[in-house]
């Protein structure tokens, strides 16, 4: 056995085990993750949000309580698995955000500054309000299927919409979403990327957001990811709640509908 | 011949009659402000942009391909002194690097080209994406000229040689300067760069 | 305010699973917050996991262990219905507890 020999070998060995290395990028979180069991730390947040929910605040010192997410006021069960829908009261479709940010103004008096002022946790936050409410209402929807309204006009329209956003290529980089999510077995670095045109990636993604971030100790909502996947392809600021933001979740639930929602998930 | 031309014309009118370019660029402006440094200025497209905004699955306009490709192709400058290689260890860290140009990054220091996001280079830097082609061992390749102008057209404007690939325009969109683009070149063509290492 | 800890405790074969999920920012004192301010450490030091008021298992943590920590431990000579608790203690001699009985 030569040294030549022994160096193709240990050359092969290396390759096989970067491989599994790079085939696996999820193992050590799987690892976590059956540890755990089902307990995740987003259930503290979970219990935030319900408190908060109920709680008078805002100068009209009115709760949540009556706020409607689609199925009636102060129906929470089941609400989050069909968002983004139409609203007849606001004449357009609407996702989570964009709803509790009406529910705010209209039902407790805060304006549309102060509930976009911070609706998102920066670095050194324990977690906003906003963050709290939306993982207590998806919670509500856990194991539901995803049924995102696509029987009205302007349901549709919101689709067709999303998917031209999802393709536009702008900024110095030249990025849209589908630079990284149009093709399926993709990873950038070693984070994996879901193929958002396919229904099982459009799956894994929408039914796991909001999320507890492990990295960041906190839960990070979906308009939260479109925001920073936003500041990454060097675009400007995602509005909360927007038309760009909303459509675009809109053409995820639609892809991904059928699937159950598992939210809120466990991430890196 | 004529039925593809028409399944063609078919499903661009299809897809463009759903929601025009107009529109989006509209929606975006309603939907996004301006960030630090970073202005919704960003949210305008060229004319590259637009044409290659649409879903793989749509087929391209072939004669309008070939001329952005041409256009792209001849804005292609060479090197001020004909040198296309710089130093690789500089090259190394431009390639790690993912910052710049994003609203979090701060504007005074350097961009990187964030190669590593998308390719394997040193073979022994197992965090690599794949949404390019493995550049290990690239300087088998040889220093010919014509490699030497391949290889700076692709990073200066990709789009030269692969009109609507997803690689960013490093030298064109002056993401990276004509400096940092050397090192880069020396990273991938010198025989003493990592990325040309054959052993572990 | 919401309890800051979910604890379970389950007889298998032959041994006590106790699984601990504490709420707590476990903050290091190295990061800085967005204006650049230093934000100051606060982390659990001292954790004991006790059976029937004696104590099983006595942990010494620091900043290195990360926010929300989860804690698993097992343990001999439980038996059902008994009582297990979990008890911390930070660095600025704040304390918080969960209790239960084993299944």
């Amino acid at each position: 056995m030569n040294k030549g020999f022994v160096r193709g070998i240990f050359t092969v060995l290396i390759g096989l085990w970067s491989v599994t290395l790079l085939s696996d990028t999820e193992g050590v979180f799987d690892q976590y993750r059956e540890m755990l069991g089902d307990d995740n730390p987003a259930i503290f947040v979970i219990f935030d949000g319900e408190e908060i929910w109920y709680a008078p605040a805002g100068p009209k010192s009115v709760s949540l309580e009556q706020c409607d997410l689609g199925l009636g006021p102060g129906v929470v069960e089941g609400a989050y698995a069909q968002l983004p829908r139409y609203f007849p009261d606001v004449d357009r479709v609407q996702d989570v955000e964009a709803r509790l940010e009406y529910c705010m103004t209209q039902l407790q008096g805060l304006t549309p500054a102060e509930v976009h002022e911070k609706p998102y946790s920066l670095r050194g936050d324990l977690g906003t309000e906003l963050e709290a409410l939306v993982a207590w209402i998806a919670d509500q929807s856990s194991g539901l299927v995803i049924a995102p309204g696509q029987a009205h006009a302007k349901e549709r329209a919101t689709y067709a919409l999303g998917e031209n956003l999802f393709y536009y290529r702008a900024g110095p980089h030249d990025f849209s979403c589908a630079t990284c999510h149009e093709q399926t077995g993709r990873r950038i670095r070693l984070q994996a990327l879901p193929n958002l045109t396919t229904h099982p990636g459009a799956a894994e993604a929408y039914s796991s957001w909001p999320a507890y971030r492990i990295s960041q100790g906190i839960v990070r909502t979906m308009g939260w990811r479109m925001r920073d996947c936003m500041r990454q392809q060097r675009m400007p600021e995602l509005i909360m709640g927007s038309q760009a933001s909303v459509a675009l979740q809109t053409y995820l639930a639609v892809n991904g509908a059928g699937a159950s929602m598992a939210a809120p998930g466990l991430k890196r | 011949m004529m039925m593809k031309t028409i399944m063609q014309f078919l499903a661009f009118i299809i897809f463009s009659s759903a929601v025009c370019a107009d529109e989006v660029y509209d929606v975006l402006l309603d939907s996004m402000t301006d960030k630090n440094f970073v202005t919704v200025e960003r949210l305008k497209q060229d004319e590259l942009q637009a044409f290659c905004s649409q879903p793989r699955s749509v087929s391209a306009d072939e004669a309008r391909a070939a001329e952005l490709r041409a256009a792209a192709l001849s804005d292609v400058p060479i090197p001020s002194d004909q040198n296309y290689l710089g130093d690789w260890q500089r090259g190394e860290k431009v390639a790690s690097n993912g910052r710049g140009l994003q609203y979090s990054d701060d504007p005074e220091q350097e961009n990187g080209g964030n190669c590593y996001a998308c390719h394997q280079l040193d073979p022994a830097e197992v965090a690599y994406g794949n949404l390019g082609p493995s550049l290990s061992g690239y300087g088998a390749r040889g220093q010919s000229i014509a490699m030497l102008q391949y290889t700076w057209t692709k990073l200066w404007n990709t789009h030269a040689y692969n009109i609507c690939s997803h690689m960013p325009r490093f030298g064109a969109a002056g993401i990276l300067t004509e400096q940092q683009l050397r090192d880069v070149m020396a990273f991938l063509f010198d025989p003493q760069s990592p990325v040309n290492r054959t052993q572990p | 305010m919401a309890s800051r800890m979910r604890i379970r405790a389950q007889l298998k074969e032959d041994y006590c699973e106790v699984k601990a999920l504490m709420r707590h920012p476990m903050e290091t004192g190295m990061r800085k917050d967005q204006s650049g301010a230093a934000i100051p450490a606060n982390f659990i030091e001292d954790v004991q996991v006790l059976h029937n008021d004696a104590v099983v298992v006595q942990a010494y943590w620091g900043a290195a262990v990360s926010a929300n920590p989860f804690l698993g431990v097992r343990f001999k000579g439980g038996a059902q219905g008994d009582v297990v608790k979990v008890v911390w203690r930070d660095n600025r001699g704040d304390s918080g507890s969960g209790e239960t009985t084993i299944r």
